[in-house]
C-alpha cells in the first residue's frame, strides 16, 4: 500500500492549486493524478506518486548521485590500491 | 522505465556490496522502516549480498501490519451495515479481524469497495447522495497528505454523507518505542524515502543525536538501499551518529510543504495503539475538533471492546525485529498469505509475506 512509483507527466489540468490534475505516465499506463502538492511540477516531469498524489518532482541532477559517488568511490579505491603496490615494490 | 530500471542495474550492485564489504570491520545491525524496503530487500537478495556480519531487521513499517484488530473489528462492524458503503485500499480487505476480514463482509453482500485513491471514496460519495461512505484511512505520512485532502475537498463541497475510519500512524515515535526498549539490539536506521519525501527529516535530528543512531534516509530500489546501507556502515564504522540522506532525488530536508500544512490544517497528534506492539504515545494522527463531522467512529458510534490477538501469531515480535518470520511455528503451515493469522503475512510489505513469497525455500532448509 505504501508503494509509490515515478511517473512522467504527459499534459496538466485545472487552474487553482487544489484542482490541479496531471496525465501521468508509469511505463505506458497513464492515470489522472492530483498535483494540488506539486505546484512546481511541469510536463514533461518525472513525479512520485502516492494514492492518486504525487508528493514530489524527481530532481535529475539528484538523480545521478547514486552513480557518481560509486564512481568516485572506485577511483579514490584504484588509487588507494596503487598505492599499497607502488609501497610493496 | 526511467528511475527505476537504473537503480536495479547488478553489475552497480555488485560494486556497492563489494564496497560495504570493503568498509565493514565489526558486526552491525541495522533497521529498514519501511515495509516496502523489506519488500524489495528480499525480492532483490539485497540482504544476499552483504557481510555476513551485517544483520538487517525488518521493521514495523507496514500500514496494512500495525492497524490495531480492534479497528479492523470497527470497520468489519462499519462495513456489515446496509447503508454503508466501505471502501479500502485493496490489501486492507484479507487483514484478518477477531472473527473474519472485510473480504466476507464482501462475500456475504456487504458492498465493500476498493480504491486506488481517497478521492476515488469522495467521488463515490457524490454519486450515492442517500448512502454513507466510509473510507478506511489507514498508512503511514505518506498516506496522511491523501486523505487529508479526501476530508478537506469533502468539507469544502458540503459533502455530508463521507466519513473516514482513521486510522494513522507516524514513524518516529516508533523508531524512540524501538531505540527505548530494553530488548533494542538496532544499532543504525535506514528511514523510509517516502515518508520523508512529505514530512523532511528534522524530526529524526534530535533522535539520532539522543540515541547516538545514524538515519539514513533511503529509497526503495535495490541500488538505494545499498548505498544507504554503505552510508550507515560507514557512519558506524566512524562512530558518527546523523541524519544522512541517500533519497536525494525526492527527498528535501523540509519536504512537501503544502502537503504538511494540509496534514496539520486535517489532523492533530494523537496516541496510536500499534497491532503487535502495543500503544505508542503521541504515534498517529486524528481529525481535528473541526473536522470531527468526517469522523466514522463518532457518525457510527461503534463500541469499543476487548480484543484477543491469536496466541499463536508472534508478529508483534517480528515488527520489532526480534524474532525473524520462519521462527514462528505456525510459517507457511498454517499461516499463509492465502490463510493468514496475522497481518504481516496479509501485505506483500509484512515480513512474514515477504518471506514465504521469496524466502520460504531458503527459510526451510536453514
Ligand atoms: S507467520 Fe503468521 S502466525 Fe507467524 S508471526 Fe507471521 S503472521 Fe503471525
Amino acid at each position: 500500500m505504501c508503494l509509490a512509483i515515478p511517473g512522467k507527466i504527459m499534459s496538466i489540468s485545472g487552474d487553482d492549486a487544489f484542482s490541479r490534475m496531471g496525465k501521468v505516465n508509469f511505463g505506458g499506463v497513464v492515470k489522472e493524478v492530483s498535483l494540488a502538492y506539486t505546484p512546481e511540477a511541469q510536463v514533461g516531469d518525472y513525479v512520485i506518486v502516492h494514492v492518486g498524489f504525487a508528493i514530489s518532482t524527481l530532481d535529475e541532477e539528484e538523480a545521478h548521485r547514486v552513480f557518481e559517488y560509486l564512481q568516485q568511490m572506485e577511483e579514490l579505491q584504484e588509487l588507494e590500491g596503487g598505492q599499497q603496490v607502488s609501497v610493496t615494490d | 522505465m526511467r528511475f527505476i530500471d537504473e537503480y536495479r542495474d547488478a553489475a552497480a550492485a555488485q560494486q556497492w556490496a563489494r564496497a560495504i564489504h570493503r568498509i565493514t570491520t565489526k558486526p552491525w545491525t541495522i533497521m529498514e522502516i519501511c515495509g516496502g524496503q523489506t519488500h524489495a530487500i528480499l525480492k532483490f537478495g539485497v540482504d544476499e549480498l552483504l557481510p555476513k556480519s551485517i544483520t538487517l531487521i525488518h521493521g514495523p513499517g507496514c500500514p496494512v501490519c500495525v492497524t490495531p484488530l480492534e479497528l479492523i473489528d470497527k470497520a468489519i462492524e462499519i462495513a456489515s451495515r446496509p447503508a454503508v458503503i466501505f471502501c479500502s485500499f485493496g490489501d486492507m480487505l484479507r487483514v484478518p479481524g477477531t472473527n473474519k476480514d472485510l473480504l466476507s463482509v464482501k462475500a456475504h453482500g456487504g458492498d465493500v469497495r476498493v480504491v486506488y485513491s481517497p478521492l476515488d471514496a469522495v467521488k463515490i460519495a457524490q454519486q450515492n447522495p442517500d448512502r454513507e461512505v466510509v473510507f478506511f484511512a489507514v498508512g503511514f505520512e505518506t498516506t496522511a497528505p491523501a486523505n487529508a485532502m479526501a476530508v478537506y475537498q469533502a468539507k469544502r463541497q458540503g459533502i455530508k454523507n463521507f466519513s473516514l475510519l482513521v486510522s494513522h500512524v507516524l514513524v518516529p515515535p516508533a523508531i524512540e518505542a524501538i531505540l527505548s526498549s530494553p530488548t533494542n539490539r538496532v544499532q543504525g536506521f535506514l528511514a523510509a524515502g517516502h515518508v520523508c519525501t512529505v514530512m523532511g527529516y528534522t524530526e529524526y535530528e534530535p533522535i539520532a543525536q539522543k540515541y547516538r543512531v545514524p538515519i539514513v534516509v533511503t529509497g526503495f530500489e535495490p541500488l538505494d538501499i545499498l548505498q544507504g546501507i554503505y552510508l550507515c556502515v560507514k557512519q558506524l564504522e566512524e562512530g558518527r551518529a546523523e541524519v544522512e540522506n541517500q533519497y536525494t532525488r525526492s527527498v528535501r530536508r523540509e519536504g512537501n510543504q503544502p502537503a504538511q500544512q494540509l496534514i496539520r490544517e486535517v489532523f492533530q497528534v494523537v496516541s496510536r495503539q500499534w497491532r503487535g506492539i502495543g500503544p505508542i504515545p503521541r504515534s498517529g494522527l486524528g481529525l481535528r475538533d473541526e473536522y470531527a463531522e468526517f469522523d466514522a467512529e463518532r457518525r457510527f458510534d461503534v463500541a469499543s471492546h476487548h480484543v484477543e490477538e491469536s496466541s499463536e501469531c508472534i508478529s508483534g515480535l517480528v515488527l520489532q525485529g526480534i524474532k525473524k518470520p520462519h521462527e514462528c511455528p505456525a510459517f507457511g503451515t498454517r499461516c499463509t498469505p492465502e490463510h493468514p493469522l496475522g497481518a504481516t503475512m496479509v501485505s506483500s510489505e509484512g515480513a512474514c509475506a515477504a518471506y514465504y513469497r521469496y524466502r520460504a525455500r531458503s527459510s526451510a532448509n536453514g
